[in-house]
Formats: C-alpha cells, structure tokens, sequence
C-alpha cells in the first residue's frame, strides 16, 4: 500500500510532461521499481507523479549518427533483448544480465536509473565508463550533460527540479574497442558489492584508450581515470601495468561497510575485479581477431 | 485524492473502474475487481509472488499503479482457466507437484506462461533464468522447471 495524498497525470507529449513538473513537487514516474518502493517507504513524497510512459517515442532504443540512443522509456530487458546491444555493446549486455530480476527489468529503465543516482547503480558506471551525454529538456529547454559530470551526491544529479532526462546517448564503439561489465553480488540480482565496468580500445596489439568506472565503490559513482591511464601503452596481458592499474583502482575508491560487505572485502574484491576485467576484455578481442 | 476513470481489458474482458492514484495494481485487483489469486507477497518488489502480465509482460503488480494500466491488457492466474479447461502450465504443476504452500504459484505460473508465449520450446537453463524473479520459500524449483518443461511439450504436443 502507498501513502496517499499525490495527484498523477499521464501527459502524452514532452511539452506537456515540462509543464506538469514545472508546477513544483512533483517527480517523474519511469520505471518505477526504485520510485514505487521509496513512495512507500515515504522517502520521497511528492505532490504529483508525472508518468511519462505515455510519451510517444521515449521509448526508441537504435544507433544514429555515431551514437547509441536509449530513451527514457526504453526498458533494461529492452536492453537485455536487443541484438544491436548483444553485437555491439558488450558492457550494457554484461550488465542488462544481471541488475533488478526479469520481472523488475520488465520495467525498469537506463534513464530512470541515472537520474536516481544510486552509487550502487549499474548503468550510472556503464554511462561513466562509456562517456555518454544525457539529453534534458525543462523550462528553459534543452540541456546536455556528460554523464561523468552529472552526479552531485549520493541520489543527487545535476538535473533541474523540472527537467526530463530524455534519452542517454552512448557513443558507438570505435574499431578495436572491447567492454565489460563485472559485478560482484552477495545473491542473485542483488545490488552489486562492487562492480566495475571497463572499456579499451585496442590499436596495434597496444591499449591505446581505456576507462574504468565503479559501482558501490563509494558515495558516487566512480571514474577511474588513473587507473584506466595505467593501461594505455602496454599489452592486454602486461601484468605490471595491471597490477598498477588494480593499485589505483583502490586509490580511486571509498567503499563503505555495509550489509554486502566490509570495505576491506569490497577493496579486495576490486583488486581481483580490476584484473578479471582486463583479462575479460583480452579474451573478447582475441575472440573478435579469430 | 480523486479516483481516476481506468478502462482495461481484464482476463480478456474489457472493464472500467475508478481508481485512486496511490493504489497498487496488486490492490486494484484485489478490491475493484475482487480478483484474489495474485498473491501480495513482499509488497517490495522482491519477490515476485504478485507478479501479472501487463501487455503480455510479466510484472510486479506491487510495483506499479493500478491507474498505470489504463488502456493496457492484464491477465492474471484467475485469467488462464477457459471453462473447465486447465492451462497447461497450471496441468504441469498438477503434474509435476510443484507446489508446496502454494503462496508463489500464481506469480510464478504468470511468468511461465510469458516465457513460453516467447519461446515454446525453452532449455531447462531458460527457465531457470526466466523464473529467477519469483521467489519459492518452499525452494520447489526443480519441480516448477520440470511443471514448465512439461506445459511446453504438451503445448506441443496440441499443435502439432
């Protein structure tokens, strides 16, 4: 049973969903398998849910223009589904897999996600990690903003009280790029402990780019930088640089101790990850050479 | 808050109601419509046992808003008996035993039934996987596998 007390409006265009947040206290309804338990929990308790499951076209997931597009209706078992993501995107397949159970990613959403902002979220580091830029459109109109500068806090990001997070768009693999997503859980389709989430791109037998972003691995989201810049230069199977790279991994991070685990087990299970992770994305590349 | 006029087509007929905005789907089905085989289970989203197919996807009818599913189909356990015919999947579990308490079964037969009008002839490890969401505290897993491999042989079995 929820609370009552909220209005609800369905609007079925973008203009009119702006409208309706513009009025104040109000907070959009996606997905909602994190709004709905938190409503009852009355950890949030807005005025007036607007459901935006009835806006036409939110709800494309393709590739254009150099970029992977998920809008804001699209489902994670949309994701989870698609053969454009099965060949093309290795790290959102990995992570489709695994987050919420089949029944919740009947609904659930990418977007939904990054705008509630859990640390603990698995497609805030796959956005971090893939570099996407967030599309927003409010009062003032449209915003972009580059998903490794949209956290603000723990369940904060920088979207305005009224604006609508539109569509994610992740840019599209470049030749010799290669993904994953690992996640640590202490049951099936629980939070991760930790994840960690790796992209390189492979030139010459060479890592000529990486990025690396962590989940549960601390208040926010994590973006590794200097562990990913660790790689670049050396072989996939160059155990020193690895092993640096899983050093500064631990640097980056800050978990916490909670009910999935001490921050000494978390730090540990991050080492081991970092490695397994390089490993995995070697073991993709080869697989694509042969 | 004002209840808010829904039309949507139930077990497949079409029914209209008011429902006010704080009420679940879960709960919708229990009192508007006095539909009691979804079973309320965690009422957190974690387990599965309310689970319903709205537009032929199953979902947590706990986790949704009974006003959401305006204009939508939503079939339920109570949705899957024609007559005196059984459903298959629900023969299967006869069959197979795959029930002890029986708290989870409706939720669990749902997403079975979804599963196999997605793909009839589904590997143990499919359902494994499909059936992942539901909880069973009695822990018939292999039971419920052995109920849906069943419902998807004789469903075979029928077209041919």
């Amino acid at each position: 049973m929820l609370p009552s007390g909220f209005r609800y409006v369905a609007p079925t265009t973008l203009s009119a969903v702006v409208d309706a947040l513009a009025q104040g206290d109000a907070r959009i309804l996606a997905g909602g398998q994190s709004l709905l338990p938190l409503l009852k929990v009355q950890g949030v308790a807005p005025g007036t849910l607007v459901d935006i499951n009835r806006v036409e076209g939110l709800d494309r997931l393709c590739e254009a223009d150099g970029w992977l597009r998920i809008g804001a209706t699209v489902r994670d078992a949309d994701l989870e589904s698609s053969e454009l993501i099965l060949e093309r995107y290795p790290m959102i397949a990995d992570a489709a897999r695994r987050l919420g159970d089949p029944l919740t990613r009947n609904r659930s959403t990418f977007c939904g996600a990054l705008a509630h902002a859990d640390p603990a979220g698995d497609w805030s580091t796959v956005a971090v990690t893939l570099g996407a830029d967030l599309h927003a459109i409010g009062p003032h109109g449209a915003a972009v903003y580059a998903a490794r500068d949209f956290q603000t806090a723990m369940f904060e990001t920088r979207l305005a009280p009224a604006e609508l997070l539109v569509e994610a768009r992740i840019p599209a693999p470049r030749p010799g790029q290669q993904s994953v997503y690992l996640k640590v859980e202490r049951t099936s389709y629980d939070y991760a402990a930790v994840a960690i989430g790796m992209m390189v791109i492979v030139e010459d037998g060479l890592i000529a780019e990486a990025s690396i972003g962590l989940t549960n691995a601390g208040p926010m989201t994590i973006h590794a930088t200097a562990a990913a810049a660790a790689l670049v230069g050396h072989a996939l199977d160059d155990r020193d640089a690895i092993d640096r790279a899983a050093e500064l991994v631990l640097v980056a991070s800050n978990p916490a101790s909670d009910l999935r685990g001490s921050a000494d087990y978390k730090r540990d299970l991050l080492r081991v990850l970092t490695k397994r992770a390089v490993r995995t994305v070697a073991a993709r590349h080869l697989e694509e050479l042969a | 808050m004002t209840a808010l006029p829904i039309t949507l087509v139930l077990n497949g007929d079409e029914r209209t109601t008011t429902v006010e905005p704080h009420v679940l789907l879960v709960d919708l089905l229990h009192d508007a419509f006095a539909l009691t085989a979804t079973h309320a289970g965690c009422e957190s989203a974690s387990c599965g046992a309310c689970t319903v197919l709205v537009d032929g996807r199953p979902v947590k009818s706990c986790t949704m808003l009974g006003v959401q599913v305006d204009g939508c189909a939503v079939l339920t356990a109570e949705g899957l008996t024609q007559g005196d015919e059984q459903h298959p999947v629900a023969e299967g579990f006869e069959a197979e035993h795959s029930l002890r308490c029986g708290y989870c079964t409706p939720g669990m037969m749902m997403t079975a039934v979804a599963l196999l009008e997605a793909n009839t002839n589904p590997s143990e490890d499919q359902i494994r996987v499909a059936i992942s969401g539901n909880k069973c505290r009695c822990t018939m897993y292999v039971n419920i596998t052995k109920a849906v491999l069943r419902a998807a042989n004789s469903s075979q079995d029928v077209r041919v």
